[in-house]
């Protein structure tokens, strides 16, 4: 989809530019869409992605930015009466997680019936896809850091988008990001922190849930890190009710 | 910076046009119009026209005017637009109190209930509340800061409207979403709450306004959209009640040859003082339809379209008194081509403006238009609008509703040359 231009060379070594060919690696989620984008939740047909399922049952996981869909491979045997689906920008790695859902499903008869992605931009679309209070968890694991100032509301975690969050979250619904990127992690971090829907897991809690292991371990990108063994910041929300004061 | 001020520039360009716009407020005593960057008001109780002044030292308006607010118990009026300013007036005085400016241009204004927070929504979707209280009534500085509220991303938000219980804050924008807030006690740290979207739109959402009768005193939510319809909704759970396509109503598509298959947009809506009727404005109507409106049956039906005799008037803007049965009309733009007509513009008046009364809603004369000639003069920019100017006014306002209604669809092509356009941009810095 993605036309070179030649700016994007490196006018002394005419070699590609590095930072351009991560700009064009990421989608802009500024730019308006061109896909088909639900009217309303209710529009949106689940019986076609879970055909094994009812088709009253409600999505609960959200993977936002879910890349080539590592994580919801292994959630879908560890919640396998969940249904989750991943949100992805990119028209090719979408296309590319829905083949490999199909050959799991193909492969492992009964399995992996309860994982799904969608294409969509989730910074503009996810009220459209997700009724109030309908979310028990949302994950954003290494998100596109989008490191230049003015570029910070290209930032998939803002204390804006916590609002959208907050409302397709059930109180009680958990929030997990990650990055290995420490700026970002300290921006999603403090975003969290100063919302008033969202409060920290104690180390407790955070020590027996079993998903969050999955968090380095799961997607592709977690295990890029992993590999070059870089550090990680996580940041894991609760979903709480607002305070009579606010 | 680089990159916004592209997107904005494409934006300047296609938006050159500003339909003009009309207020009244709430005693019926103040008729405000903005036409481009120009502000007028008319005393309807006096008879006399107004003039606004700045004791502060701010300018005046320097761009067109994109919306215009009294605050519900009367005392302020707001106006900001695309030169970044929002100018917050007494109407008691018509001085300017406080003048702010805004990063993004400003597409739409509300007050609160309690008149205190003057609210107005940038071109990149962020609402951000204003604090009057801290304004000192002497000298209001320029950068008096207001803090963000809430978001929508990236969409330009073209109506704000507070509900009538003033414990919510809705705001719709061009992705066909409508979003109601909890409007907190304390606005200056932000509205996470979202209590619920209004959904069901399949086109921009260009107005909003609330139906409110004695048996319903919070209201009903009514919206209308460029999907030609005129919605009715449940704003505390977003439910759709009922959906009234306006443009399938027999004569407006046809009404215009060449657009036929285009669905005309919905620009304005205005809910009369009983609640039992709402006014709708059209693209390429000449006229209003009269929508009538009942709360307990959650049903909206179109009750008659409202011509205007002798003269083509497609209204930009809408406008009425809680107080009166009576609406206020102006058909009018702005625009970049220097022209003689380019300041006018045309008001016109609906007499029984109600559905409880057995007379018809007629078009008033020019004649009898309450405040009569001086009225005119100062509101219109001219006693009498001449034919010529009146089908200029109305090709500007055409213009003008198509373009900032419309979203813009690129060509892919067009859209590379714009990436490219932007990598240049960086690479200069
Ligand atoms: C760095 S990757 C991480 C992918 C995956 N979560 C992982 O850990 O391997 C970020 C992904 O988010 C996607 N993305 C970026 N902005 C998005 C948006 N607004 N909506 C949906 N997906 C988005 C990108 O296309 C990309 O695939």
């Amino acid at each position: 989809m993605e036309v070179e231009c030649n700016t994007t060379l490196n006018k002394k070594t005419g070699l590609p530019r590095k930072r351009f060919y991560r700009a064009r690696a990421h989608s802009n989620p500024l730019s308006d869409s061109h896909f088909p984008v639900p009217t309303c939740p209710a529009e949106v047909d689940y019986s076609i992605h879970y055909p094994q399922f009812d088709g009253l049952t409600k999505v609960q996981f959200a993977d936002i930015g879910c890349g080539f869909g590592g994580l919801l491979v292994s959630l879908a045997t560890l919640f396998p009466d969940t249904l989750m689906v991943g949100m992805e920008l990119r028209d090719k790695v979408t296309e590319y997680v829905k083949e490999r859902i199909n050959g799991l499903r193909t492969t492992n008869p009964g399995q992996y019936q309860n994982i799904s992605v969608v294409r969509t931009n989730s910074m503009k679309y996810i009220p459209n896809y997700f009724e109030k209070a309908q979310l028990t968890k949302m994950f954003f694991l290494f998100p596109d850091p989008h490191f230049k100032e003015k570029n910070h509301r290209r930032r998939v975690i803002s204390p804006h988008l916590l609002d959208e969050y907050a409302y397709v979250l059930k109180v009680g619904g958990i929030i997990y990001t990650i990055t290995d990127v420490e700026e970002l992690g300290e921006w999603m971090k403090s975003c969290l922190e100063g919302h008033p829907l969202f409060k920290a897991l104690t180390e407790e809690e955070i020590e027996s849930d079993q998903v969050v292991e999955l968090l380095t371990s799961a997607t592709e990108e977690g295990q890029k890190v992993a590999r070059n063994g870089g550090q990680t910041f996580p940041a894991i929300y609760r979903r709480i009710e607002a305070s009579f004061l606010f | 910076m680089e990159e916004i001020n592209m997107e904005e520039g494409d934006q300047t360009r296609e938006m050159g046009v500003a339909p003009a716009l009309i207020a009244l407020d709430p005693t019926h005593q103040y008729v405000s119009v903005s036409v481009g960057s120009d502000l007028r008001v008319f005393n309807l109780r006096e008879g006399c026209g107004v003039s606004l002044v700045d004791p502060t030292g701010g300018c005046m308006h320097k761009d067109a005017v994109r919306a215009i607010r009294f605050s519900g118990n009367g005392k302020l009026f707001v106006s900001a637009g695309d030169d970044k300013l929002v100018k917050v007036w007494s109407t008691e005085s018509w001085h300017c109190i406080a003048t702010v400016t805004s990063e993004k241009r400003v597409s739409a204004v509300a007050i609160d209930k309690g008149g205190r927070y003057v609210c107005y929504a940038d071109k990149f979707g962020v609402v951000y509340a204003l604090d009057t209280e801290c304004f000192d009534g002497t000298n209001a500085s320029l950068n008096k800061k207001a803090v963000p509220l809430l978001a929508h991303y990236c969409s330009i938000i073209t109506s704000l409207e507070f509900s009538p219980d003033g414990k919510f804050i809705l705001s719709a924008d061009r992705d066909f979403k409508i979003r109601v807030t909890v409007f907190p006690k304390n606005p200056l740290d932000g509205a996470h709450e979202i209590q619920s979207f209004c959904l069901g739109h399949t086109e921009f959402v260009s107005c909003l306004a609330f139906v409110c009768n004695v048996d319903f005193p919070q209201g009903n939510l009514v919206s209308g959209s460029g999907d030609s319809t005129v919605r009715l909704w449940d704003f505390t759970t977003g439910s759709l009640l009922d959906t009234c396509d306006v443009g399938s109503k027999a004569g407006l598509s046809q009404s215009n040859g060449k657009d036929a298959e285009v669905s005309p947009a919905v620009t304005d809506l205005c809910p009369n003082f009983d609640g039992s009727l709402v006014a709708v404005a059209i693209q390429n109507l000449s006229g209003i339809l009269l929508l009538s409106c009942n709360l307990s049956f959650r049903k909206l039906s179109i009750a008659k379209v409202v011509s205007i005799p002798g003269e083509t008037c497609i209204p930009s803007s809408l406008g009425a008194a809680l107080s009166e049965p009576m609406l206020w009309m102006i058909m009018g733009a702005s625009s970049l081509r220097v022209s003689d007509s380019a300041s006018l513009a045309r008001v016109r008046v609906v007499s029984n403006f109600s559905g409880v009364t057995e007379q018809e809603a007629t078009v008033v004369d020019d004649s009898d238009i309450p405040g009569g000639q001086p009225l005119l003069q100062k509101l219109q920019g001219s006693l009498s609008v001449g034919e010529e100017a009146i089908s200029a006014a109305a090709e500007a306002v055409k213009t003008a509703l198509r373009n900032l209604l419309i979203k813009k669809q690129y060509s892919t092509e067009r859209r590379e040359h714009r990436k490219c356009g932007r990598n240049d941009k960086k690479i200069k810095k």
